[in-house]
């Protein structure tokens, strides 16, 4: 059993950063649309504040962690242009996904909406941690602000869906290939 | 003398009249949808110009992404330290602020589409 280093790294950045920022999501709109109820936010305990305060820290830096690592680190792998004389893309997915009409929709609708759009969320998430950390309980009685805080939030989740479900469809169709090969397990027959 | 403006379930409505400063939350919500707004039009605005392309290529294994995205975080971060001093623990209109915030979320959505972008330069 092996991989290769750009298959582990593009691993980790969407199905390690990305996939848990999208899973810890879920969780933070529940609490947030709790915040919505006035009832039962004023159940919020200063435990849980606390608690869902360094919730939402660890979702923004996941999230950061998550763009930057694709920006700097995957991005440049998956859009590498071949040396001169060179045909077969194997290491290249940009330039093989726009080497057949079939699948450069990966790239030109895919990726150059990925690319781009991912960035809502890390931004959105900073905005919603801020703004519960510096109003804590008072949050739960600002109406206004914690429905605000709530729609940028699902607009953020669908920002993030949006990258991940096309990060794994497009990883599919021309999955990252190339560097070091790292053997997990040696199978003796 | 805080006006009471608490409403039938005991919260306080935020507009008109919030007895908490929303100046704050008012600051971060718009420079929010301010930055997101700035990186698609930025992706936009390169992909419409090559020249722009250029200007924004600040690292080149990554390309112009590197220069759209960093300056749009830029942006996006002076606009919220320059909101905050201004609104900073102030009374704001949070209804039109926010309308203005969803607005340029949208337009960020609307300029991130491949298809909708492409439309827009006449391709």
């Amino acid at each position: 059993m092996q991989m290769s280093l750009r298959e582990l790294i593009t691993a980790v950045h969407g199905m390690g950063f990305g996939a848990l920022f999208l899973l810890a999501f879920s969780g933070a709109l529940v609490k947030l649309h709790r915040l919505r109820t006035p009832d039962i936010s004023s159940d919020f305990t200063a435990h849980e504040r606390t608690l869902f305060r360094v919730y939402l820290i660890v979702m923004a830096v996941l999230a950061w962690v998550t763009v930057l690592s694709g920006a700097y680190v995957v991005y440049p792998w998956y859009r590498a242009h071949p040396p001169a004389g060179v045909t077969d893309y194997t290491d290249f997915p940009q330039r093989r996904l726009l080497s057949s009409p079939t699948t450069s929709g990966w790239h030109n609708l895919g990726m150059e909406w990925k690319e781009h759009v991912a960035w809502f969320a890390p931004i959105a998430v900073t905005m919603i941690a801020y703004i519960f950390i510096k109003y804590g309980a008072d949050l739960s009685r600002d109406r206004y602000v914690r429905n605000v805080v709530f729609a940028f939030g699902a607009a953020a989740f669908i920002a993030a869906g949006i990258a991940g479900v096309f990060g794994a469809l497009i990883n599919k169709a021309a999955p990252m290939q190339g560097g070091a090969i790292i053997r997990m397990m040696v199978e003796t027959k | 003398m805080p006006i009471d403006m608490k409403n039938h379930s005991g919260e306080i409505a935020n507009e008109p009249g919030a007895t908490i400063p929303n100046g704050a939350a008012a600051a971060a919500i718009l420079a929010t949808g301010a930055g997101c707004f700035l990186v698609s039009a930025f992706a936009w605005l390169g992909d419409a110009f090559p020249v722009v392309a250029r200007f924004f290529n600040f690292y080149n294994p990554t390309g112009p992404l590197s220069g759209v995205t960093t300056s749009a975080i830029i942006i996006w971060l002076v606009v919220w330290i320059i909101l905050s001093k201004v609104w900073g623990g102030r009374f704001v209109p949070m209804g039109i602020i926010s309308i203005i915030a969803f607005l340029l979320l949208g337009l960020g959505f609307f300029l991130s589409f491949p298809p909708l972008g492409n439309f827009l330069q006449g391709r």
